[in-house]
């Protein structure tokens, strides 16, 4: 099997492969952007916390409308806004921390989604809610995704400056504007829109996978902040090709093979990444003069 | 002079808690005021509500013709995300937020303002570092530029010569008389004594209430410094109603 057999045949012999390719590259370009800035707000496992509570918003789209990814999109983005917000509300005007809040909330969510599935019971489509199916991307999930990827990066251009100052100096935001609240709440509506992308892609388990993994791999190669934005996205990148390749070619299934592969370049940039790296740091070299 | 601030009858607190209690008076425009008093007495409870952070449970606080937003304010404790990947060049250049806003560009002559700043505050050569690699002092510097930045007509200092070297209280000191001749008005908590008599015109000393407040050499007595330690006792959870307040708003 030749170089070009192994890594472009599959793309330009299968449409399913070429769609799964667009999906993976719109899903790259907009999640591993909001996957830095949950790294740097310290909020990853929020993200993950996020995930699970979409669930119930996708069970009634699908019991309403069946295995119909745009009413399990919208359903999930209402289940999905109603917790970012109702938690974020509560830390702003209690003082009870985020991480707290949205616990309490994603696991009443959680709950409630299990519940409505149960009600039910088919657990053979509900294997495809929580695992997703990126090999089986039709027209209108395609534009779907492509759609909310585009939302994304225009939405976190114009929040750019207030959501880098509030992640670095709250307090003297809220000293100078009042913007500090409004991008931390469309912040989390962004991380929202991200993950119901992901979970077409990837189910509700790995969503959140190909946005903290590459943010978690360009640590340790840059220390800026565009620097960590565009070594996240090649590195999702990466993962999603590579993925691709490898469940075509093992028949792995394609959402954790993606996931896998990205975990593999957050190994290795954990040993011999330039900024903070295992390798580096048990043979710094010799000190320097000053 | 007009009054930039005015104080009527403030308490500010929390949980209902006086942390300053009944503070009227002014502040003239172009003043260089110090505020001082044990920990505990208020300061930066009292700075807090001035910027807006904090609602007075009673009272009111005006500016003369300025926005809570307009106030330059360096708060004591700094929530200051230290690990965050931002250079010191761009986390001064934040303090021209009242210029930029949230799309404003930062051209040519915002560029030559920040270094400009960071001149002023001797960091020149660290416009490429990462936050994180500051001392605490070269920390202090940075955020003074950024309030040099800032531009404002009023300042608020919280302690800002708190755990710094003599050097580099020298220069920071130097930055806020630079301030005070501007005409702006300046505001600073202090708990160096000797500091305050040689630098600062006016003092307020803070004990809860306020004990003194005029010129320096007037308010920094042994007799009112003792009072204020006197004065300064603590949270008490079982403390009445305040009755200096219903009573007021009895004959209201």
């Amino acid at each position: 099997m030749s170089i070009h057999d192994a890594l472009v045949a599959p793309f330009l012999d299968f449409e399913f492969m070429r769609r799964a390719l667009a999906a993976v590259i719109a899903l790259s370009l907009a999640g591993a952007p909001i996957g830095v800035f949950l790294m740097l707000r310290r909020m990853s496992l929020v993200g993950d916390a996020m995930a699970h509570a979409i669930l119930p918003g996708a069970a009634i789209g699908f019991l309403l409308s069946g295995l119909n990814l745009f009413a399990m999109t919208t359903g999930g983005l209402i289940a999905g806004f109603t917790v970012a917000i109702l938690a974020g509300l509560v830390s702003r005007t209690t003082g009870l921390k985020e991480d707290a809040s949205l616990a309490t909330f994603y696991l009443a969510s959680l709950a409630l989604g299990v519940s409505i599935v149960s009600l039910k019971g088919s657990n053979i489509d509900l294997l495809h809610v929580l695992f997703g199916n990126i090999l089986a991307m039709d027209d209108q999930t395609l534009l779907v995704i492509a759609a909310n990827a585009t939302i994304t990066l225009i939405v976190l251009a114009v929040i750019y400056r207030p959501l880098v100052i509030e992640s670095v100096d709250p307090l003297f935001l809220r000293t100078v504007s009042r913007a500090g609240a409004p991008a931390h709440l469309i912040f989390l509506a962004l991380v929202v829109i991200n993950l119901v992308n992901g979970f077409q892609a990837l189910g509700t388990l790995l969503a959140v996978g190909l946005m903290i993994l590459p943010a978690g791999i360009a640590r340790f190669w840059s220390r800026d902040i565009t620097g960590l934005i565009c070594i996240a996205v090649v590195s999702a990148l990466m993962s999603g090709y590579a993925g691709l390749v490898l469940s075509f070619q093992t028949r792995l299934p394609s959402g954790p093979a993606i996931i896998l592969v990205a975990a593999g370049l957050y190994m290795a940039s954990v040993l011999f990444g330039s900024v903070g790296g295992l390798v580096r740091q048990l043979f710094p070299g010799r000190h320097l003069e000053a | 002079m007009p009054a930039q601030i005015t104080f009527r009858d403030v308490t500010l607190g929390y949980d209902r808690h006086p942390a300053v209690h009944h503070l009227s008076g002014e502040v003239v425009s172009g003043a260089l005021l110090a505020v001082i008093g044990p920990n505990g007495a208020g300061k930066s409870t009292l700075f807090r509500g001035l910027v807006g952070i904090l609602k007075p449970l009673s009272g009111t606080v005006t500016l003369a013709g300025l926005g809570v937003r307009d106030i330059a304010y360096l708060p004591q404790i700094a929530e200051i995300d230290r690990s965050f990947p931002i250079s010191v060049f761009d986390f001064v250049g934040t303090g021209l937020w009242r210029v930029t806003g949230i799309f404003g560009g930062i051209g040519k002559g915002s560029r030559e303002r920040i270094a400009q700043a960071l001149a002023s505050v001797g960091l020149t050569g660290f416009e490429n570092r990462g936050i994180g690699t500051l001392s605490g002092g070269q920390m202090q510097r940075m955020l003074f530029a950024r309030v040099l930045l800032q531009d404002s007509p009023l300042i608020v200092l919280d302690e800002p010569f708190n755990a710094i070297d003599a050097k580099t209280i020298d220069d920071l000191l130097a930055l806020t008389k630079r301030w005070h001749r501007e005409g702006r008005t300046v505001i600073a908590a202090l708990h160096d004594m000797d500091l305050v008599r040689a630098n600062f015109p006016d003092t307020l000393l803070l004990a809860r209430e306020p004990v003194a407040w005029g010129a320096t050499a007037e308010v920094l007595t042994a007799e009112s410094l003792a009072e204020a330690r006197r004065m300064c006792e603590a949270f008490d959870d079982s403390a009445h109603a305040c009755a200096e307040t219903s009573r007021q708003s009895r004959a209201a």
